[in-house]
């Protein structure tokens, strides 16, 4: 393939990598903008979301035979259980720590370890694909320049299967009901102004903490969506939470702690930058340098490029 | 005299580790023997985090730069153990230092994170450098080689007792040094940080020191850990050994001289215990994370100074 054809499919596929991205990064820039808490266990969340999707799926073929009904049934359960789950831990363990921000990152450290080890105890330490729904390979045209003019060429090898529109397309749906969901309905408004002021919001009857309890449950739930959707592009694995959480670290820290539009760019910055950096280099060297930006990027701009200065 | 206890307790643990040396049977004398070695590294670890009040992720790139400083000579240039661990302990000071002129710019939870991605850029660059590290896999320091003063390290014995001496020398300079004024600014800035600086304290010099010492620790550990067991590899410097002495001083008691000893004690031999039984031994860890800091922040000699003994450094 040429340079250009080559550069086209690592657009693309940066863009898969950006929209589950941009999903999970966006429930870690909720928690951190309404409760000012930093969830080292989201990138679990995202893990747990894959391997529920596996288990869920391979129990609703088994019973149905098949057909597109298990990974409609992932879709639809595996966000709410990883919800769930979030929304018990916040009440036994966040809320007992006041969500006093250094004690609340040792403790969900520690809901890392236990929530990765439980599923190497259930789930085992196997990698586990899960069937897409559809698969279709969809070939792509490249222009071409030759000496009669441009003309319209398919190169081979150039192409997308269905089911990668697809993540993309339902990435930004969910994305788009969850800004709608901030700005247009009275929940997103209740949780805006706790945000804002955490007292003053309990001073006009916002029961904070079931709040803090909603959205912890939410950041899960969002960042297990985005591992049922990446499952069937890549397999589900105990410890596929490190990466995806060092990943939406970079991405939050970019886009700036908490502010959802500048999440999204950052998402697909990085993912796309992600794409196209290890196409044509070392993924190793290409994560090292990402890191050091991030690190960078927090100690000499700690607003990030779209947040505002904290208060 | 006020300090006579104090003292007479440290000589005491010191003189048990002594005695421990004569007595304990052949595999709980290693174990011991690799206890003291990270405990030095928790000591390390609890001058930033319990004295100065600095929660850092990453203390592992400090542990991996004494470790790698000591084996890359060692392996590829033919240097000899004692330079070799001064190189080691160097190259984590040096790492420190730089770390902490970047890092103390930031506060609060953005410091933990900045250190996190340090720490991660840190493992990244020894599996980047595979030709030299040989990444997960490790290097191993030849027996021959691992000969300091004219002692055999290979020899348990001789290990056992190179490593109380490394961890007595720890213990007795971080009670010297929670003592000195340096220290007490440390603590001060701890409890309160914007009134030290009211009080003319140079805060950000003092944090820097902190940072310094505490790397320098923490990577004098890592060195003598790939002496004294004669291997170094890219696990050393994961993340989970990032989390290792954090969870090791806050089970033992953060901001204690005693604390870090202890917590490395017992959670060796938890997770010892744990990794015969399941290979998610980890899960230990992530429990004793949550339940400490839901019910027993203070650790065990925490605990002890709480309630018996007020005075205890």
């Amino acid at each position: 393939m040429e340079f250009g054809p080559h550069l086209m499919l690592a657009v693309l596929e940066g863009a898969v990598t950006a929209a589950v991205l941009a999903l999970m990064a966006s429930g870690l820039s909720l928690v951190f903008g309404v409760m000012r808490v930093v969830n080292v266990a989201h990138g679990q969340f995202f893990m747990l979301g894959a391997v529920l999707a596996w288990a869920v799926s391979s129990a609703v073929s088994s019973a149905l035979g098949g057909g597109a009904f298990g990974f409609v049934a992932a879709v639809l359960l595996a966000p709410v259980i990883a919800g769930a789950l979030a929304v018990a831990a916040d009440l036994t363990v966040l809320k007992r720590v006041g969500y006093d921000p250094e004690r609340t990152i040792v403790a969900t450290i520690g809901l890392l370890y236990i929530l990765q080890q439980a599923a190497l105890m259930t789930y085992g330490p196997e990698a586990r694909p899960v069937a897409p729904p559809f698969n279709d390979r969809l070939a792509l045209p490249w222009v071409a320049f030759g000496p009669e003019g441009p003309r319209l060429i398919w190169p081979w090898g150039l192409s997308i299967t269905s089911y990668k529109l697809f993540v993309m397309g339902a990435a930004a749906a969910v994305l788009a009901g969850l800004w709608a969901l901030m700005t247009r309905t009275g929940i997103g408004l209740v949780m805006r102004a706790t945000q804002l002021d955490r007292e003053t919001a309990q001073a006009f009857g916002i029961p904070v903490e079931r709040v803090y309890a909603g959205v912890f449950g939410l950041g899960a739930a969002l960042a297990a969506l985005a591992g049922v959707l990446i499952v069937p592009i890549q397999q589900a694995h105990y410890l596929m939470g490190g990466d995806a959480l060092l990943l939406s670290f970079i991405v939050v820290i970019i886009g700036g702690l908490g502010s959802l539009g500048g999440t999204v760019i950052a998402a697909l910055l990085i993912g796309l930058s992600d794409g196209i950096v290890s196409v044509f280099f070392s993924p190793t060297l290409a994560k090292i340098l990402a890191t050091l930006l991030v690190a960078l990027v927090l100690v000499f701009r700690p607003e990030g490029l779209r947040g505002k200065a904290a208060r | 005299m006020r300090g006579g206890r104090i003292i007479g307790l440290h000589l005491g643990l010191i003189a048990v580790l002594f005695a421990l040396n004569f007595l304990l049977p052949a595999y709980s004398h290693g174990t011991v023997a690799r206890v003291m070695v990270l405990a030095t590294y928790a000591m390390g670890y609890n001058i930033l985090f319990g004295y100065t009040g600095l929660l850092s992720l990453g203390h592992a790139m400090f542990f991996a730069a004494g470790m790698y400083g000591l084996a890359m000579p060692m392996t590829h240039l033919g240097l000899g153990a004692g330079p070799a661990l001064l190189t080691g302990i160097g190259a984590a000071a040096v790492l420190s230092l730089g770390v902490g002129l970047l890092a103390l710019r930031t506060r609060g939870v953005a410091f933990m994170i900045v250190t996190l991605m340090f720490a991660q850029a840190a493992w990244l660059t020894i599996l980047l450098a595979g030709r030299w590290t040989r990444g997960d896999e490790g290097v191993v320091i030849p027996q021959a080689d691992r000969v300091l003063l004219g002692l055999d390290l290979s020899d348990p014995q001789t290990r056992y007792l190179a490593a109380l001496a490394l961890f007595s020398a720890v213990l007795f300079g971080t009670l010297w040094l929670v003592r000195q004024p340096m220290g007490r600014v440390l603590v001060a800035i701890r409890e309160n940080e914007d009134r030290a600086e009211l009080l003319g304290y140079d805060t950000f010099r003092h944090k820097l020191g902190a940072v310094v010492l505490s790397g320098t620790v923490s990577g004098a550990a890592g060195a003598a850990y790939g002496l004294f067991f004669g291997y170094a590899g890219a696990s050393f410097a994961e993340t989970h050994y990032s989390i290792f002495p954090l969870l090791w001083v806050l089970l033992g008691g953060a901001g204690t001289v005693i604390g870090p000893f202890l917590g490395t004690l017992f959670m060796f031999y938890l997770i010892d215990l744990a990794s015969g039984l399941t290979p998610a031994y980890m899960l230990i860890a992530g429990v004793a994370l949550v339940l400490l800091t839901l019910f027993a922040p203070q650790g065990l000699a925490g605990e002890i100074r709480r309630r018996w003994w007020r005075g205890l450094p």
